[in-house]
């Protein structure tokens, strides 16, 4: 057993970040912002850089990964709050035609919602009569589906990829919290010496870290259960992380111009989509 | 990320599987809480089987996974725990194997394997807690003898224990010796002339702990494990692996706990309250992540190939919050027998309330995470 990750674990976490970091850093996620609209050179990029067909077989053209080191890189989408329906995108490789290069957009039905309906090329599931909705999350266009449409249970990789995008989330909004302790000065000294800031920084690196050794393993395992108990704390993780995030920012938090807020927002519509805490629980406790 | 065992892993746990069936349907029935005398015979015994099995060292094994299968099978074959050999087991011993001279050694680590000697922990005092480098019981040196002079409190197994890891100040704090570099680390034998143990009630009733008072004690310079004025650092490397070793056990006790309240939930009816049921369906998954925590940290501990890191800080901060919210819950199952004293749930669950508190407050351990870890400036 060594559960740490490997040398080529570490080495694509390394070559993602610096593809998803240099061609969608914060400079590009307001531009997103401010003008939101699915960047399709963004997703041939990624296409190209081999993101969506890491667990595709090689003589199918992919990379041939398992799903950790499909965790790992949807841990670093997640960082860099990438827009778009990549973790439905993602599944579709192999099945529809130019989702694993990036030149065909796929978006599914995600529990009550379809996200990016109106620009995603090919829809999975029932979206027939679905209604948009004024999203609270800028940067993730929202579909309800018609009252009584069959909403389809999520997958255990649906699953797992959302809470890795969580875990990246609530890890980068810990980081966030940190550089902001450090840099902010009031009376006299950075606000991150006063321990009421020190310990709610410390509970978001304790609650990032459990939903990290959760989601690893999850992806180890492909254990269904092992997923929806890591889902539920990844989900957690990622919201309370932003929001306390939030509260060390002070008045900063609350404005529109830092991008705590987009953490906190695209954290809850993912913890939206899909089944939702209630189900996971009660699986969880029926296999008690 | 690699979850599997290698072959010889799994043949040490069949072979441990196989042992454990065999003698625990043997042993003797648990003595009570408040028999200290039976409960050492008792933890001791379970040690010199250990020992005799080949099993006596296991926790000072190099290899950190087989530490963890070891203590994964015997927790769920049911096997009794450490108990009175804690200290010796997961403080003293690991600091004497690393810190001590040879002779030292040689003197108190095989009794400690053969289940001879029990040890204590001599660090708190009335007025050194959270704050322990401000610790005052004196020692001065007489002679070949140190002799120490002050009181020691909450000290764990102190009525059985042989031996205690003592604390104390060599130096006084001055100007130019700041409270962490006057201390020693004193092996003392707690059968010496003048200590006095008065145990001290918990609110659970029982005498888990003591109050020490030493009353120019001498204990001879021999005894001593690292430099004088040094025992700062010597502590440190207990302190460790207190935090990062000790409790791996008890998060597969928790496993099982969780599966036994479900039961008695299922039983009672209780089980039909959706907002109980999510509430162990989250605990699950709670539990869950905290053993693969573990074993994150083994690995990382493996790869090191050393002391445990900080990162038992983190998992020392939410195990001890989940498992009195364990506990929380088992009296939402229980309902009124919640307060009945007769249902062990309801004595387990006073005990859990030292959980935060012991071996470094929640308070303390988010210090610890908020320096040491995100390099946050010295809080105030
Ligand atoms: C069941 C049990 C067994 C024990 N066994 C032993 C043993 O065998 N040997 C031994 O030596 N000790 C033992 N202890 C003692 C234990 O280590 C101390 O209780 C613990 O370190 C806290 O010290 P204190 O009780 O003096 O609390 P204090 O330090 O007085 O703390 C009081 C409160 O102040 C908070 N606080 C203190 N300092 C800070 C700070 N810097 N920042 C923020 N908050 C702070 C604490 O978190 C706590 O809430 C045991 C304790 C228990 C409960």
């Amino acid at each position: 057993m060594d559960f740490q990750l490997s040398d080529d674990q570490r080495a694509l976490r390394r070559g993602l970040r610096d593809v998803l970091e240099g061609r969608f850093g914060r400079d590009a996620l307001r531009a997103a912002v401010d003008a939101p609209r699915l960047d399709r050179e963004l997703w041939r990029t990624l296409g190209d850089a081999g993101f969506f067909a890491l667990c595709l077989p090689e003589d199918a053209g992919g990379v041939g990964l398992g799903l950790p080191a499909a965790v790992l890189a949807f841990e670093e989408a997640g960082r860099v709050l990438l827009p778009g329906p990549a973790v439905a995108t993602f599944l579709a490789a192999g099945a529809v035609e130019g989702a694993a290069g990036g030149t065909v957009v796929v978006t599914a039905v995600a529990g009550p919602f379809v996200p990016w309906l109106d620009e995603a090329d090919v829809v999975r599931g029932d979206a027939a009569g679905a209604v948009a909705v004024r999203s609270v999350d800028p940067l993730t266009p929202l579909h309800r589906v018609r009252e009584g449409a069959p909403v389809p249970d999520e997958e255990t990789p649906a699953v797992l990829l959302t809470a890795a995008e969580q875990l990246g989330s609530a890890a980068r909004t810990a980081e966030l919290a940190v550089q902001h302790a450090r840099e902010r000065e009031q009376f006299g000294g950075p606000v991150g010496r006063f321990q009421a800031v020190q310990h709610l920084c410390a509970d978001m690196l304790v609650r990032a870290e459990l939903a990290r050794v959760a989601v690893y393993a999850a992806a180890v395992t492909g254990d269904p259960l092992e997923a929806s108990g890591a889902r539920l704390l990844a989900d957690d993780a990622a919201v309370r992380n932003a929001r306390d995030c939030l509260q060390v920012h002070g008045g900063m938090g609350f404005t529109w111009e830092s991008d705590v807020h987009l953490h906190l927002k695209r954290a809850w519509v993912r913890a939206g989509l899909g089944g939702g805490a209630a189900g996971a629980e009660e699986a969880l406790a029926a296999a008690l | 990320m690699d979850l599997t065992y290698t072959e010889e892993e799994e043949a040490f746990r069949a072979g441990l599987r196989g042992w454990l069936a065999e003698v625990l349907p043997k042993l003797p029935g648990k003595p009570s809480v408040d028999d200290w005398p039976g409960r050492r015979a008792y933890d001791t015994a379970w040690q010199r089987m250990l020992y005799d099995a080949g099993y006596g060292e296991v926790h000072w094994d190099a290899s950190a996974t087989r530490r963890l299968i070891f203590l994964e099978e015997t927790e769920k074959a049911g096997a009794p725990y450490v108990g009175a050999n804690f200290v010796g087991l997961l403080h003293a011993g690991p600091t004497i194997a690393s810190e001590g001279s040879p002779e030292q050694r040689e003197r108190w680590l095989p009794p400690v394997l053969r289940g001879d000697e029990v040890w204590c922990q001599g660090f708190s005092e009335p007025d050194a807690g959270s704050d322990l480098a401000s610790l005052r019981t004196r020692a001065w040196r007489d002679g070949d003898d140190y002799v120490v002079s002050g009181s020691k409190i909450w000290t764990s197994h102190a009525e059985v224990a042989d031996w205690c890891e003592l604390l104390v100040r060599t130096t006084p704090v001055s100007a130019e010796v700041p409270k962490h570099r006057g201390i020693t680390w004193l092996a003392l034998p707690m059968d010496a002339v003048g200590i006095t143990v008065r145990p001290l009630r918990t609110l659970a009733g029982s005498a888990e702990f003591a109050e020490v008072f030493l009353d120019e004690v001498r204990v001879p310079v021999g005894n001593r494990v690292g430099a004088e004025n040094d025992g700062w650092r010597v502590t440190m490397v207990t302190l460790s692996f207190e935090r990062g070793t000790a409790f791996v056990g008890e998060v597969v006790a928790c496993r099982r706990l969780l599966g036994e309240l479900a039961r008695a939930a299922r039983a009672s009816g209780r089980w039909d309250d959706p907002v109980l049921r999510r509430g162990l369906g989250r605990l699950s998954a709670e539990f869950g992540a905290l053993w693969r925590l573990t074993q994150w940290n083994v690995s990382e501990a493996q790869r090191t190939g050393g002391v445990p890191g900080v990162g038992g800080s983190v998992f020392k901060l939410r195990y001890s919050h989940a498992r009195q919210e364990l506990y929380d819950t088992a009296a939402q199952v229980l309902g009124p027998g919640a307060l009945d004293l007769d249902e062990a749930w309801t004595r387990e669950r006073l005990s859990s309330l030292s959980y935060t508190i012991a071996a470094g407050t929640s308070q303390i351990q988010r210090n610890i995470v908020a320096e040491r870890i995100l390099g946050l400036p010295k809080g105030r």
